[in-house]
């Protein structure tokens, strides 16, 4: 028996492309509304985009507030919106400490430690993984929960809302998935 | 290992992780391929972290030297 070596070959490579994982790119959910959490998911982000990684990045549940931006305001809001903007943090600069926030002392003595031992802040993160393409989403679901809208989120290039399909869709092409 | 000539200098003294890997990766496509960059850091992470970004990316690490609280890393372009 013959075997049509060049069909063989298209026939694998076709099975590989379309295999789970084969991209070199990285997909991210941050649920987290934590401080902490939220710098190591940025440095993951940026570090893999300076690997060569595509990032992909999805801000869902308590994740969410920290895509919003302290100067926008909307009106339109329930009680209940209201009361979910008012009690959450306005914005990535707003979050605090896991652990030893001991009522913000521990977050401004660490976010002051950040400055003197010259650690990025969230701000200049923010802005290298728009310069490294790094890819956010935010998820609807969440946003439409505690009442939130696109209008008062951030200016990051390529920002857009989605559902859990878009992140599985990402994730299942990913080399890399992590949940923070 | 003196075989190579450095075309441009990089001060990332006092940055701290991820830093020094974020703006390697953005200034290596500054210079030509075959050419070497150096690097001036103070982060002992890059001394690890400089060897698995350039082996991912595949590039080179074709020097480092340590003096006291300066480390010097030499970044060849390969690709």
């Amino acid at each position: 028996m013959s075997v049509d070596v060049d069909k063989a070959i298209a026939e694998l490579k076709l099975k590989v492309e379309g295999m789970p994982g084969a991209e070199n790119k990285l997909t991210m959910i941050v649920m987290s509304g934590d401080l902490d959490k939220h710098l190591a998911a940025m440095i993951i982000a940026t570090g893999a985009a300076a690997m060569g990684m595509k990032v992909v990045m999805f801000f869902t549940y308590w994740g969410t507030p920290a895509l919003r931006a302290p100067q926008k305001k909307v009106g339109g809001k329930n009680f209940m919106g209201k009361m979910f903007a008012m009690m959450l943090p306005k914005g990535r600069n707003k979050l605090k400490l896991s652990q030893m926030h001991m009522a913000g002392m521990g977050t401004a003595m660490m976010k002051g430690l950040m400055k003197k031992k010259n650690v990025a802040g969230l701000d200049e993160m923010y802005d290298v993984a728009a310069q490294l393409a790094v890819k956010i989403y935010a998820c609807q679901m969440s946003m439409d929960l505690m009442g939130f809208k696109k209008e008062e989120l951030i200016d990051y290039p390529g920002l857009e809302v989605c559902g859990v399909a878009t992140m599985l869709a990402h994730a299942k092409e990913s080399a890399i998935q992590f949940f923070i | 290992m003196a075989d190579y000539a450095v075309v441009k200098t990089l001060d990332y003294k006092g940055l701290a992780c991820p830093m020094p890997v974020v703006k390697i990766s953005q200034q290596i496509g500054t210079v030509a391929i075959g050419e070497v960059i150096e690097v001036y850091t103070t982060d002992p992470g890059s001394l690890s972290d400089f060897p698995a970004w350039a082996k991912t990316m595949g590039h080179a690490i074709v020097e480092t030297k340590q003096e006291p609280g300066l480390i010097k890393i030499y970044v060849k372009r390969q690709k």
